[in-house]
């Protein structure tokens, strides 16, 4: 070891370890108490702990600990503390049937609650937050409804879904007539002029009136003749101003070649029934009530 | 242990050695990428392939042209020069990214380009993460461990050119790795994406790289081992041990990216969690503390506090830390009594972590003086600080009903970089501070007003960032908890989400500071290796001239 050439650090209650390493030097300092004692009760805090709670494994199992606590046995009383807060309405929302659910003022908030909370976690995400839908998702706010909007129309679609591939879901098909070559593209750009034209827009008559025929063959069977749709059957209602993919001539004509179909997930086993009940009421207050 | 190395005039055994393995490298690349269906694997092959290449033509020139000479006498101080340099790019680099993502945090449609993943949150978080610990860190790590095992045990690094692969190995694993994450290639493993061929040549540089610095210490011509050499020691050691373990897992096939681990479920989440806090544990703590020990009693000019603190916070440090990982997981599917173990320990590694700031802090009682001078010394106390800050808010934060609010919440993301942003990052800067003048042999700065402006700068902006994520992950806790009086969750999970916007600007900020920061000390550390020296900057105190660089004897 080669002699620091820095001068000695000032003179220090401590003395150096005597060795040194290119110029530093230790101090053999005692440890300081309180570290030591703060130390300590963290470490006899732990071995409270260990005597309270779960803790060590065992060859067979752990030691429980004196206060025998559990967390599968905290969430079972977790669950049954919030049924007990949400009290009998929780209960009679499971009995009562949804008119008069929706008839009874203090029921009826209840389920507005649950439903506010169970919408705004799996429906908005495509409906919105405030229902209002998006561009392939439709508004839950309005008065048009593809598959009904009375109150068991809107339990019967969430709980089965749509083209859910559940045996009960709402199906429908727009064929893709364009993609399928049912229709050429010719029949298609007129056949998009006449669905304008049903909407009472301005279009190209001589295409309105080429395309009647194609509509008449084509078309008629789902959307009726006048365009009206068919509840029953989830054809939409073409003469109005609510267009689920769009009321552009462009975003007509994709539908029809395209034929697009959106998925709703059927919510039967994935929510209990009280909550799809909730919904039901929730949708169709919102809506109006009608 | 006083083993002379002697230069010899033919060529030396490691290069030869280096370029057999090179060579053997190059045609299992070439092979591997030729047999492979995997584009992406190929794209990795050639990566391996360019870098096997260069390396070669590197050591094959400069052997015939002369040009790799070793002077044993002295220290090697080359592949120092250069870890400085890839330490500070990397930081850049990593900070860059790390403000990307943010803003992308706040303004999700930032890069977003649904056709093409390269750009997107999830593929740039773990360039972020990996950028600043492992490339900008771990060449800190290397680069101070290389320099401070030399200093401190007399000796040459061991293995001639071996550092020189550790130095390079590690810049390609790092290559591979970012550049598997923008394309797509993870693990899905936090803190450890890379696939399984990048964690086997990580594994074969990081023996390496253990190879060299025990080597080193075997020749030292000190009686005793320096305690920074024990925390750089643990450091390798265990992130060695973590690597591999976490990493086990079996590839679908020896020509594709993909593998799949050999743990499941809850051992798996274990196993990971393990990993990644021992990895905060060994590589962000016992590796930094060992650049504390010798950068501060050496900027100080102070000897260290307490010998007899080092010893037991050393051992209790990391003997405690490897226990802690099950905090990770409470309230999960890890059963009770490990959780209960992960907190305890937790709790119990409160006053070990604290013997490390004490004996930094303490180091410089006496020498209080300098911080209003030297904003370089003020760098590393106030590292030390947020040091004992995080150590104490980490075991905070692993008690049970504490993480009932705080985990999956931002409070763990200010918590990591109080760490990160405040310990790691400003222990480096200090460090790279002291390093550059030293090794370009410069007797001072560039610019010690420049330091002042990167220490301001980074400060306020690791606060805005730490503040702001700390309101908004107990915002985001509390929200996610309340019930309305019916009995239904008050709010939904995008309610907690667009109620942080504000606050992820303002984390978006404090990022853009402190990268500012960096950027104002790239510059200055440009300066100072050119010997340049500022004008007009208000005379102070020189710092500390540069250690003999001569080894001893």
């Amino acid at each position: 070891m080669s002699a620091s050439k820095r001068p000695k650090p000032p003179a220090a209650p401590v003395e150096t370890t005597g060795h040194e390493w290119d110029g530093i030097r230790e101090l053999d300092t005692p440890l300081p108490r309180w570290w030591l004692i703060v130390w300590y009760i963290t470490i006899l805090f732990s071995i409270g702990y260990w005597i309270a709670m779960p803790a060590w494994p065992g060859l067979k199992g752990y030691t429980h600990g004196l206060l025998h606590r559990s967390d599968r046995a905290e969430v079972v009383k977790a669950l049954d503390d919030l049924s007990v807060q949400r009290g009998l309405l929780g209960k009679k929302l499971l009995t009562a049937d949804l008119k008069a659910i929706e008839a009874d003022p203090e029921l009826q908030s209840y389920a507005m609650a649950a439903g506010q909370a169970a919408f705004g976690d799996n429906c908005a995400t495509c409906h919105g937050a405030g229902g209002a839908g998006a561009a392939g998702y439709p508004n839950l706010r309005d008065d048009v409804w593809l598959w009904g909007g009375g109150l068991e129309d809107i339990h019967r679609t969430i709980q089965h879904g749509v083209r859910s591939g559940r045996p009960d879901a709402r199906v429908s098909m727009m064929p893709a007539f364009g993609r399928d070559g049912v229709l050429k593209s010719g029949e298609i750009n007129d056949l998009t002029a006449y669905v304008t034209a049903l909407s009472r827009r301005p279009a190209d008559r001589a295409a309105v009136r080429r395309a009647a025929p194609i509509y008449a063959q084509q078309c008629v069977v789902c959307h009726g003749p006048a365009g009206k749709g068919v509840q029953a059957m989830g054809a939409p209602d073409l003469t109005d101003q609510d267009w689920l993919y769009g009321s552009s001539p462009s975003a007509i004509q994709q539908q029809i070649w395209n034929g697009q179909g959106g998925v709703m997930p059927a919510w039967q086993g994935r929510f209990s029934e009280e909550t799809i009940k909730a919904l039901a009421v929730y949708v169709h207050v919102n809506a109006g009530g009608r | 242990m006083a083993a002379t190395e002697t230069q010899t005039s033919g060529p030396r055994p490691d290069i030869l050695v280096t370029i057999g393995l090179l060579l053997a490298g190059l045609i299992g690349a070439v092979l591997a990428t030729a047999r492979s269906a995997d584009p992406l694997f190929q794209f990795h092959g050639y990566i391996f392939m360019l870098a096997f290449a260069a390396a070669l033509g590197v050591l094959v020139l400069g052997l015939g042209g002369g040009r790799v000479k070793f002077d044993s006498s002295r220290y090697e101080d080359g592949v120092i020069r250069a870890g400085v340099i890839a330490s500070m790019f990397w930081a850049v680099v990593g900070l860059l990214v790390g403000v990307v993502i943010a803003a992308q945090l706040t303004w999700p449609n930032l890069f977003y380009f649904p056709d093409y993943g390269w750009l997107n949150f999830g593929r740039l978080r773990p360039v972020h993460t990996s950028g600043v610990i492992f490339a900008f860190g771990g060449n800190v790590l290397i680069t101070t461990s290389f320099y401070v095992v030399q200093r401190t045990c007399k000796a040459r690094l061991a293995g001639g050119i071996a550092p020189w692969f550790v130095f390079w190995g590690y810049q390609l694993f790092i290559v591979l790795a970012a550049t598997g994450y923008v394309t797509g290639i993870t693990e899905s493993r936090e803190y450890a994406e890379p696939e399984w061929y990048v964690d086997i040549w990580l594994t074969i540089v990081w023996v390496a790289y253990l190879l060299v610095f025990l080597g080193t210490i075997w020749k030292r011509r000190e009686p005793h081992i320096y305690v920074a050499n024990w925390f750089y020691l643990s450091f390798i050691v265990t992130i060695a041990m973590l690597h591999i373990v976490n990493n086990l897992s079996l590839p679908i096939n020896l020509l594709s990216t993909k593998s799949y681990s050999l743990f499941t479920g809850v051992q798996d989440a274990l196993t990971q969690w393990w990993y990644a806090h021992n990895a905060v544990g060994f590589f962000l703590t016992t590796g930094f503390l060992a650049i504390m020990y010798y950068f501060v009693p050496k900027r100080a000019e102070k000897p260290v506090y307490s010998y007899r603190l080092s010893i037991v916070h050393f051992w209790s440090l990391i003997f405690i830390y490897i226990w802690a990982g099950p905090h990770h997981l409470h309230y999960t599917a890890l059963p009770q009594w490990t959780q209960t173990l992960g907190m305890t320990f937790s709790v119990m590694l409160w006053m070990p972590s604290w013997g490390g700031m004490i004996n930094g802090l303490m180091t410089i009682s006496g020498a209080w003086d300098k911080l209003r001078t030297d904003p370089v010394l003020r760098m590393l106390v106030v590292s030390i600080a947020f040091y004992g800050m995080s150590t104490f808010e980490g075991p905070l934060m692993s008690i049970r009903t504490v993480n009932g609010l705080s985990h999956y919440t931002d409070w763990g993301i200010g918590h990591v970089h109080s760490g990160a942003l405040g310990w790691v990052g400003f222990v480096s800067f200090g460090a790279l501070y002291c390093l550059t003048p030293w090794l370009w042999k410069r007797t001072r700065l560039y610019s010690n007003a420049l330091v002042e402006w990167h220490f301001w700068i980074a400060t306020l902006g690791l606060l805005l960032y730490i503040c702001a994520m700390w309101v908004s992950g107990i915002m985001e806790g509390l929200m996610w908890r309340e019930y309305t009086k019916e009995g239904f969750l008050a709010h939904t999970f995008v309610e907690s989400v667009s109620a942080k916007h504000m606050l992820y600007a303002i984390r978006t900020l404090g990022g853009v500071f402190y990268l500012s920061g960096a950027l104002i000390m790239a510059y200055n550390l440009w300066r100072t290796a050119r010997g340049d020296v500022r004008a007009n900057e208000p005379s102070l105190p020189e710092i500390a001239p540069a250690t003999a660089l001569a080894a001893a004897e």
